[in-house]
């Protein structure tokens, strides 16, 4: 059995467990390579059958256009039910006021929307497409990681979790987040697009973009993310290793236009996705840490 | 390319986190961010060059302080193989992480100083790692550069720890010296350690065979989910644990023993003619059984040695993972494979010392405790020994008020005999003495004078009443009823056979004599076990003195019929006539 097919059984094991054990899970799909790697495995756990969920996006608004589009034709494609729920919403309801000044991102200010869309559907478990190789606090968090009544996760009452034995025991009002691809690494989640022949966003291969060099990285310029007045834009070419908050996501210069070419890349590569591309999780060696206690993915 | 999930044990001073840092170094599994960011922290902490250490400290009160809290895993490949590292801290909560970590690796590292040698910690890690049913260990002796590179100092390790993990019943032990420090044999070998010969830490990962860990011919597949979208399809989803599992394959579904084949195996990208352990698939059945999640098949065998045991009670060793001590009879759910059902721990055979190895009397396990346990489950389980079968044979234990997995379960090889339902109501004496908490006995009262004998007797019969004891006292009339005449030898025959269905029945019979008894009480006291039969002298205090008694006979004053029946209680005590505890205590039943 290859690396990749004891990853894959290992995934399918989690997404029944939780199907079986669970009132009402929903899986996170944001159009992102890692949820979209997620829905294959659902796929292979669940069919000919329908997912025994529906899907759910937060839209924080500020995503690539492409990856939007491809969230909608993924899911119709699949015909399995798509939940929005949007950032701009609760900020026009007021349930979060947008910080002023450059960095707007909003990574953090999507925690209330989610936390609002699980206690609307009383979801008891959500799965994510988070993997342990990504972030510190993320090598640390469960399979299975329990999150109280306000969905935060506390690093030091975490339950034990041996073998494949996944305690999904809790009381109303609690939730579970669970990670089928925790074991899963960047280079692992293109070997599956590669061996899948998974379609994804294009903005994932080589393309031409007008961008400019922040802090050492290459960013995207859009009406969310304008060139400073000091800064030139240039046509580079460019592929995004993630697709996360377009005002503080950035990309690297590639010419990988297919998975293979990606994976070359990813093989040899000397710098972490989110070291390269996420300028938010450099404000703070422990942001990801902090953004999970109060309730992030 | 294959997967290899392996644990790593050792404390702060080991090296460890350095360890694993420069095997993530100088495999290329770290990036330069990551290095970036533990210079930056280095700085912070304003400490000498740069830390790889810190590429494994993961949350911020752990970088604070300085300390490990948790489990994390690490990933990294080679162009060979792809690696799991479960990193398990060595301080306080050594036992849990250290179980936690073992539980899904096929291989362990322990670390060994070389200045020091394996310390108690060192047998402690390996022992765990040996519970946990690892079967290759790598014991990395670090820090070679300060004891010179000593050829002599490694084969002096090497000849003092081997044999340990020989008790253990590691084969497969491979000892690699290093400095985890300089890098030396963790990815590239070592050239002050010419006498070495054998492969650097990394080679030998990458060669390992683990292939032959996994049970290939008995098959265990739980039913985790089962997929219905039409009435035309039933499929049976779960991941297979052990064995292969082939098209028209005879199986078996356990607890209920319903049998069927196998017509077809499922997968999302089609229908396979075989499939092995782990694979996730789903599995179509040629007749219509009833069938559902936290059933278990198996292949339909004759040899019982290959199937698993079906059964409620059963012996296990726990690894206590809570605070809150384990509780004697109070309702734990346990997880097994894909079920979820009521238990109850009866009693605890002993306490694992996992620094002697030596097994101690215990009521209870605490926090980070090893022991075995006898379990009660409300519903039959489908089990099968943890050495033999990791997944059918472990189990989590779970508070149902907290919801806290409070225990990880291994399934023990050697379990008590099965008492079929018939034996259970059919218990023998043994098992009657147990629940009733005293021996069961003939106690004969003799005596000159028939009306103080009987008052003895009555007071006696009434006080043992009243400590619970199941005692019958008949009358002489009541005696002769059943067997005739006193005179008759038959009679006493009869009476002997009377007897003995009593005892075995777990009571206490007081039969007075009278002056007539003597022959019958000498063919019962032949004919009946030493030890279930005490003859009492009931006689005016003035004669006690000049009374010969035979056999051990208790002499007891006639006059005070308490006082003579308190005596006699207190001689059935000193003779070991009450159990000292009615609770199932340390190894008693197990």
């Amino acid at each position: 059995m290859t690396h990749l097919e004891a990853l894959e059984s290992e995934s399918i094991h989690i997404l029944r467990e939780v199907a079986a054990e669970f009132e009402r899970p929903c899986l996170l799909f944001s159009g992102g390579k890692d949820s979209i790697v997620l829905l294959r495995l659902a796929e292979k756990a669940f069919r000919p059958g329908r997912f025994p969920f529906p899907l759910l996006h937060i839209d924080t608004g500020h995503n690539f256009k492409e990856v939007i589009e491809f969230r909608d034709f993924r899911a119709a494609e699949l015909g399995e039910r798509l939940i929005i729920r949007s950032v701009q919403d609760s900020l026009d309801a007021g349930r979060i006021v947008e910080k002023a000044g450059q960095d707007n991102s909003r990574n953090r200010m999507q925690i209330p929307t989610l936390l609002d869309a699980i206690a609307e559907f009383r979801f008891d478990a959500i799965f994510g497409g988070a993997r342990r190789d990504e972030e510190k606090a993320r090598a640390k968090e469960r399979i299975f990681s329990f999150r109280d009544q306000h969905g935060q996760w506390d690093p030091k009452n975490q339950r034990p979790e041996l073998w494949s034995i996944y305690n999904g025991r809790i009381h109303p009002g609690e939730q579970i987040r669970v990670f089928p691809i925790s074991n899963w690494t960047e280079l692992d989640i293109w070997q599956h697009i590669h061996a899948e022949a998974l379609a994804i966003p294009s903005i994932y291969y080589a393309h031409q973009r007008s961008t400019v060099i922040r802090k050492g990285m290459v960013l995207p310029i859009s009406p969310l993310l304008p060139a400073q007045a000091d800064e030139t834009p240039q046509l580079r070419t460019v592929r995004f290793r993630t697709v996360g908050d377009a005002t503080c996501t950035a990309c690297i210069e590639s010419s990988a236009a297919h998975a293979l070419d990606v994976i070359k890349e990813t093989a040899v590569t000397r710098v972490t996705e989110r070291g390269a591309t996420r300028v938010d999780d450099q404000v703070s060696e422990a942001s990801m840490e902090d953004r999970k206690r109060a309730g992030y993915f | 390319m294959d997967l290899l999930r392996f644990a790593t044990a050792g404390s702060v001073d080991d090296g460890k986190s350095t360890l694993i840092g420069r095997l993530l170094y100088d495999s290329k599994g770290v990036f330069e961010d990551q290095l970036e960011a533990i210079t930056r922290a280095t700085v912070n902490r304003a400490a000498g060059p740069v830390d790889l250490s810190l590429l494994t400290d993961g949350l911020r009160a752990e970088r604070e302080q300085g300390i490990t809290i948790d489990v994390a895993y690490r990933y990294f490949a080679t162009p060979k193989r792809k690696f799991i590292i479960a990193d398990t801290p060595g301080h306080e909560q050594y036992t849990r992480n250290m179980a936690t970590g073992s539980s899904t690796a096929n291989l362990a590292i322990v670390l060994i100083d070389a200045r020091h040698g394996p310390l108690v910690q060192s047998r402690r890690h390996t022992f765990i790692a040996a519970l946990l049913g690892i079967k290759h260990l790598v014991i990395a002796v670090n820090k070679m550069d300060l004891v010179g590179w000593s050829a002599q100092r490694f084969t002096e390790i090497v000849d003092d720890f081997a044999p340990f993990c020989l008790k253990l019943g590691l084969t497969d032990v491979q000892f690699v010296p290093l400095s985890a420090l300089l890098g030396d044999n963790v990815v590239t070998a070592s050239i002050n350690m010419p006498w070495f010969t054998g492969p650097t830490l990394l080679e030998h990962l990458e060669m390992v065979d683990v292939g032959a860990d996994e049970n290939h011919t008995a098959l265990r597949f739980p039913v985790q989910y089962v997929i219905r979208p039409n009435s035309e399809y039933r499929g049976f989803a779960g991941q297979i644990t052990s064995g292969i599992v082939g098209v028209g394959d005879a199986v078996v579904a356990l607890p209920a023993g319903t049998r069927s084949k196998i017509a077809r195996i499922d997968t999302f990208s089609g229908p396979i003619a075989q499939a092995e352990s782990p694979q996730s698939v789903t599995l179509i059945l040629e007749d219509e059984i009833d069938l559902s999640r936290g059933d278990l098949l198996v292949h339909d065998t004759v040899d019982p040695q290959k199937n698993p045991w079906i059964r409620k009670d059963f012996d296990a060793h726990l690894v206590w993972m809570d605070s809150q001590p384990l509780a004697l009879g109070r309702p734990y759910l346990i997880k097994h494979t894909t079920r979820t059902l009521r238990a109850w721990v009866t009693g605890v055979a002993h306490r694992l010392d996992v620094n002697s190895l030596e097994e101690e009397p215990t009521t209870t396990l605490q926090l980070n405790e090893i022991g075995r346990v006898h379990l009660q489950a409300a519903q039959s389980l489908v089990l099968d020994a943890y050495q033999d079968h990791r997944r059918t044979g472990s189990f989590i234990v779970i508070d149902p008020l907290t919801n806290a997995t409070v225990a990880a379960g291994l399934v023990c090889a050697q379990q008590p005999a099965v008492l079929t339902p018939s034996a259970a109501v059919a218990l023998d004496r043994h098992s009657r003495e147990h629940h009733f908490g005293h021996k069961s006995m003939i106690l004969w009262m003799d005596g000159p004078n028939v009306d103080s004998t009987a008052q003895v007797a009555d007071a006696l019969a009434r006080r043992l009443w009243q400590r619970g004891v199941q005692v019958l006292r008949p009358l002489e009339r009541e005696i002769i009823e059943i067997t005739g005449n006193s005179l008759d030898p038959a009679a006493a025959n009869r009476l002997q056979g009377l007897c003995s269905l009593l005892l075995e029945a777990g009571i206490v019979v007081v039969i007075c004599g009278g002056p007539a008894g003597e022959p019958t009480r000498l063919t019962l006291q032949d004919g009946l076990a030493q030890e279930d039969f005490a003859q009492f002298l009931v006689h005016a205090t003035a004669d006690l003195p000049h009374l010969g008694a035979a056999n051990g006979a208790l002499k007891v004053a006639a006059e005070d019929a308490e006082a003579g029946a308190q005596h006699i209680i207190q001689f059935l005590v000193d003779k070991g006539f009450f159990a000292t505890n009615r609770v199932m205590g340390a190894g008693e039943g197990i």
